[in-house]
């Protein structure tokens, strides 16, 4: 069965299924003869119940931090309100009834005063006051608080849960809450989202699960609970969890610490972004810097070509978010599979060998000016380094420099401050590898793309599915051009990085270390794991897994 | 006797939280203190009453104070107001 419900908070859980029993509280009216006695027999279990309430506010400061502990405090302060006290004493006393079917019908009038509010929030409240006044009457029935008990974790169904229900269970147990009523506003959402485990409302739970154990799972991300998955779904989902489960661990151990080898070698590790958005899960994943920062999406999510103010906005928002790490963003990199209408581009035979990224923008200055311009405006508010895609020649990088002084100029005449930019190309033509020692005379750092510069080394087409077989993300070929281009690199001057897919492939890490690189940059899930990786390795010892020279040998 | 105005700008108007808070700090003086929203004027000692306002972001409240210590009571709840509220 798979069912439909809003997300509270996203995660993915499986365990068994429990319903949640409410505790009913029978409640007969009877005549009492002293009414003193009555109501003194109400206002004692109104301290105990004030006291457990301490109690619980105490037990879920603790759990769930201030936020959700303070409505404890209001329950306590509603056990005390004039109104509330007053109606349960005189019904007491003018009825002559006993002091639970008087706490019993005042909380439910209480109730019914909240429920007829306009206002959503409001209306949770009426959840409140029944809560507080079966507390009241549990203490007068001489019963505890009913807390469910479990020894297996399991995953909890409900209509809705009061505050005192929640914080009294085994938390430790609850794997993730749906519940048939709620809100985004009600207790359990928020105690769902305190302690990050998934949550569902609105779900169409049915009545009976049956008397064996059910076995469910709550999706999070897109709202779904399913009973009795079948084989596959439940497969699918164990995959998703331990991925998420080994992105929690990776984050608690590895969060905050140093990209260090074991023999105390450091090296940047930054993340691959593709638009502003990104910058939070870079940041969640604590990268060092941004490596590479893709401006495409800047012209493929815009109708036409994006002004300077809107490029500025854009890099200005990354640079100040990073607060001063260091972000490289690579010009305009358009055409090949990327392509925008309004560019009017003629469509190309071999469109990723064409018309594409850095030959556009020398062509179209104008265009390019209009980017520099808001790459050097936006330098003023953090740190950032400039690189471009598809070089070949060394009168590339002298024409794209003519520009970058046109620019700087215009600023220093206009009084727009900008700083110092660090300049640096991509390495993705077996071209730009060859002439490497030329490139580094002329720029601050290299990034290495080795998506294209494998399919040009290789001449395979990675969107061919036919040529997989021949397919060598680790050829022999591509290595040593890596270890060409940082050499030639560090002769020059320059600092050397990896920004392709290959560098997230830990496999290489530790030859990637050897070969002496400076910096890697992945996508930002990936960062931890490469952390991970890199705080493994120890470039002293002479155990070399993966080196240069031997994977040719094997094939 | 002292009052004044105030127009809730919290998106969630005055619930259940800052409610309590407020009657804590209305119930700190010996003076009697009023909430009033349009006709409706309850005891801003009471959190049931103050609750049942269901004053919203963007409503304007009239608080008044009577009594000994008014005058505090009054500056206390303007500035608790204009803090969380």
């Amino acid at each position: 069965m798979v069912l439909k419900g809003k997300s509270v908070f996203g995660g993915i859980a499986i365990g068994t299924l429990r319903i949640y029993e409410k505790k009913d509280h029978i409640i007969k009216r009877r005549r009492v003869t002293d009414v003193l006695e009555e109501e003194t027999r109400f206002l004692a279990a109104k301290e105990e119940a004030k006291r457990q309430l301490a109690e619980l506010y105490e037990k879920a400061l603790k759990e769930v931090g201030e936020t959700g502990a303070a409505i404890f405090e209001i329950h306590q302060m509603m056990l005390d309100d004039p109104d509330y006290l007053e109606a349960v004493c005189s019904m007491i006393k003018t009825q002559e009834v006993n002091a639970e079917f008087a706490a019993a019908s005042t909380g439910d009038n209480f109730s019914q005063m909240f429920a007829a509010m306009e206002d959503a929030y409001m209306r949770e409240r009426a959840a409140d006051v029944k809560d507080i006044s079966n507390r009241v009457i549990s203490i007068l029935q001489g019963g505890g608080a009913g807390a469910m008990e479990a020894e297996e974790p399991f995953i909890l169904l409900a209509d809705d849960l009061a505050p005192s229900e929640t914080v009294q269970m085994d938390k430790s147990k609850v794997l993730s809450f749906v519940t048939r009523g709620g809100s985004t506003n009600s207790h359990t959402a928020i105690l769902a989202r305190t302690m990050n485990i998934p949550a569902l409302i609105g779900v169409d739970i049915p009545e009976e699960l049956g008397q064996e154990v059910v076995v469910g799972i709550v999706d999070g991300y897109q709202g779904i609970l399913y009973i009795h998955p079948d084989e596959e779904t439940l497969a699918r989902y164990q995959r998703l969890k331990e991925a998420e489960e080994q992105k929690r661990r990776l984050l608690k151990e590895l969060k905050g610490k140093e990209t260090v080898t074991l023999d105390g070698r450091k090296i940047n590790l930054y993340a691959n972004i593709g638009g502003v958005s990104d910058v939070a899960e870079a940041l969640a994943n604590d990268a060092g810097g941004i490596g590479l920062f893709r401006s495409e999406f800047l012209y493929l999510e815009s109708e036409d070509y994006p002004t300077e103010e809107t490029q500025f906005a854009a890099y200005k928002t990354v640079a100040e978010a990073m607060a001063g790490k260091k972000v490289i963003i690579r010009t305009l990199d358009i055409g090949a599979d990327k392509q925008v209408d309004y560019f009017h581009l003629e469509k190309e035979e071999n469109p990723a060998m064409g018309y594409r990224a850095i030959r556009i923008c020398l062509d179209r200055k104008e265009l390019f000016k209009t980017q520099l311009r808001a790459i050097y405006r936006a330098s003023y508010y953090g740190s950032i380094s400039v690189m471009f895609p598809m070089i070949i020649s060394v009168e590339e990088i002298r024409q794209i420099k003519e520009v970058i002084e046109e620019v700087k100029a215009e600023l220093l005449r206009d009084g727009i401050p900008y700083q110092e930019v660090e300049i640096g190309i991509m390495i993705e033509t077996p071209a730009a590898v060859m002439i490497s020692d030329l490139l580094a005379e002329e720029v601050d750092f290299f990034s290495i793309g080795t998506n294209d510069l494998t399919q040009y080394t290789l001449a395979i087409d990675r969107q061919n599915a036919n040529l997989d077989r021949f397919y060598d993300a680790h050829h022999e070929a591509v290595l040593r051009m890596l270890q060409m281009v940082v050499d030639n690199g560090h002769k020059g001057g320059c600092w050397v990085g990896i920004c392709g897919e290959l560098g997230a492939d830990t496999a290489l890490t530790e030859t990637f270390l050897r070969m002496g690189f400076d910096e890697i940059s992945v996508s930002p899930s990936m960062v931890l794991k490469v952390r991970e990786k890199i705080r493994s390795i120890n470039c002293n010892s002479s155990a070399i897994s993966s080196p240069v020279g031997e994977s040719c040998l094997h094939e | 006797m002292r009052e004044f105005q105030y127009v809730i700008t919290d998106k969630e108007g005055i619930h259940a939280r800052p409610a309590g808070a407020f009657v804590k700090t209305a119930a700190d003086f010996p003076c009697k203190i009023s909430i009033a929203k349009g006709e409706k004027e309850v005891d801003a000692k009471r959190i049931f009453a103050v609750m049942s306002l269901g004053v919203k972001c963007g409503e304007e409240i009239t608080v008044r104070a009577e009594g000994e210590q008014e005058e505090e009571a009054i500056a206390a709840c303007s500035e608790f107001l204009r803090k969380y509220l």
